[in-house]
């Protein structure tokens, strides 16, 4: 079987679990990986527990008696009971495994959109959001003639809670919003912008794909009604996302996709759906990618999400000190005891794009662009920026070799 | 990342010969990579033979991609429409004379495209421009 980590595992040497931070990127040049807003990189115990998987297990779940199916489903479904208990959910029912954050999203403006929000109903979002928790929405509001309208970002990158006040005004039906920006980094108050929708009785949807990887997150505490998040984010693989509802919520929901698993009978001209979660899982899923987000939890579990988010905290402190020595460098976003590991930035008269293949010659990998949020670009009137962001495996020596990388770039376009 | 970046490179991002607009013009286009966000108006003047005589760029955008509108616009003027709508990928990566991959080759060849859809008085642009007539 695969090596399990132990409780109370340190971030020391934490490197040497992820194979993939050995290797050299350019003859010579290591990988400094800064690129985990993103996707983050995989430890082995994870990458083991699939090729496990398949090298022993591999059998389809909820059907066949034979041992294989057994073990196949009993993990499977060992793995949504981990997953329930990391984000504090209930019961492990409320787990619905997804492709990611954005199918996530899509199933509940499906299934419940559809069901619930009529001509003219107000859907409050956010400046700050993803296109995964705009899109959407776009889509349904043509549909059914909805109203879609935003909380203001400040200047400073923060949501403006007065705006918010005042859109709560109209009689929003639900109110859909970014944990944490992937962006700016901010880490918005979720639990007062949930408190403030219920006071007027909206439902909420948190898109959590950048925070449930670095802060803990408590689906309970925070009291919302559906959370989004995938696993690809927090060293699971790709392919692979929850939508976590409430219970009654979800039970009252439609199904979103047809097809096996999620039904109990199906006749020629009818199908009773199944109970939850399958319900919403229509199809054979992503089994080994299931056992490897599993293992990416027991993980995360073992080091301890309070662990990781004082590192992190350290992280970002020190990265915007040290950008701050570059000259023409500008961090957008807050400071950093409101935001987590992320530093986007823009460098005086030189193109993200050039900034970031500048970098990539010293192996350093960021992301250039607009990371999928136009409309907080054209906010802050930036066509794009580059963006660092950490994770656990992060040190002060891959900050330092990103401002050795910057003056690099700034010697290129003096 | 010296051959990428190669001084004719930088320099014609840094001190362009044809940034500007022309107004009035015969021939205006814009578009965008929405990838990275280079975003870049061409603006054309023709004479009564379809010759090109003048011609300038505006907008942003990474240094390939500015540099290569740069080059680009010099290498028109003085041409026929015609010439330019014959005119193909590999013409324009030679004048930048860099080996690119994938995701920078958008970058490069954002100008041609938004050029050749001006010439053909298209609403949009399209890869199939850069290989072929329309």
């Amino acid at each position: 079987m695969t090596i399990e980590p132990k409780p109370g595992k340190s971030l020391i040497n934490i490197k040497a679990d992820f194979p993939i931070l050995g290797r050299e990127v350019h003859p010579g040049v290591k990988l400094t990986y800064l690129d985990s807003a993103a996707t983050s990189q995989k430890p082995l115990c994870v990458i083991e527990a699939m090729d496990h998987y398949y090298r022993w297990i591999n059998a389809n779940i909820h059907r066949g008696v034979h041992t294989l199916a057994e073990e196949s489903t009993a993990q499977y479904e060992s793995a949504r009971e981990r997953i329930a208990h990391f984000i504090g959910a209930s019961v492990k029912e409320e787990v619905i495994f997804t492709r990611n954050t954005t199918e996530s999203i899509n199933l509940v403006s499906n299934s419940w959109g559809r069901q619930n929000l009529k001509n003219g109903d107000l859907v409050i979002l956010t400046e700050m959001e993803h296109h995964s928790n705009l899109v959407p929405w776009h889509i349904l509001a043509a549909e059914k003639n909805l109203r879609l309208e935003f909380i203001e970002v400040t200047p400073q990158g923060e949501l403006d809670l007065n705006s918010y006040q005042a859109l709560l005004q109209q009689n929003p039906k639900l109110v859909a919003f970014s944990h944490m920006s992937n962006v700016l980094g901010t880490i918005n108050p979720a639990a007062e912008i949930i408190r403030m929708a219920k006071k007027v009785g909206a439902l909420t949807l948190v898109d959590a794909a950048q925070s449930v990887p670095h802060i803990p997150v408590n689906v309970n505490e925070l009291d919302a009604d559906f959370m989004a998040f995938s696993a690809h984010k927090m060293l699971g693989p790709t392919g692979i996302g929850v939508l976590w509802g409430k219970k009654a919520l979800l039970s009252s929901m439609p199904p979103f996709l047809g097809g096996g698993d999620m039904i109990k009978k199906v006749h020629l001209r009818s199908f009773t759906p199944n109970d939850l979660p399958h319900k919403f899982e229509a199809g054979t899923p992503a089994i080994a990618e299931v056992i490897g987000f599993g293992a990416a939890i027991d993980y995360l579990t073992a080091i301890g999400m309070d662990t990781i988010a004082r590192h992190e905290k350290e992280l970002i402190q020190y990265a915007l000190r040290e950008l701050a020595s570059v000259e023409g460098v500008r961090v957008v976003g807050p400071e950093s005891d409101k935001k987590g590991g992320v530093a986007s930035f823009v460098l005086d008269g030189v193109h993200p794009h050039d900034v970031a293949q500048i970098l990539d010659s010293d192996g350093i990998a960021v992301r250039a662009g607009h990371h999928c949020a136009m409309p907080l670009h054209e906010k802050f009137n930036l066509p794009a920026t580059t963006r660092a962001s950490f994770y656990l495996y992060n040190t002060t020596e891959d900050v330092d070799k990103l401002v050795q990388g910057l003056k690099k770039v700034k010697r290129y376009f003096e | 990342m010296d051959d990428l970046y190669r001084e004719i490179i930088i320099e014609r991002y840094k001190n362009p010969a044809y940034r500007g607009e022309l107004d009035p013009h015969d021939i205006s286009f814009e578009d965008e990579n929405p990838l990275c966000g280079d975003h870049i108006k061409i603006d054309l003047r023709v004479d009564n033979n379809d010759m090109i005589t003048e011609a300038a760029f505006s907008g942003h955008g990474c240094a390939i991609s500015q540099a290569s509108a740069d080059l680009l616009l010099e290498y028109v003027i003085g041409k026929s429409v015609d010439e330019i709508k014959k005119m193909k990928k590999e013409a324009l990566l030679d004048l930048l004379g860099i080996e690119l991959g994938p995701v920078r080759l958008k970058c490069a060849l954002l100008p041609l495209k938004i050029i050749k859809a001006g010439i053909y008085g298209l609403g949009e642009s399209n890869d199939a421009l850069l290989d072929e007539e329309v």
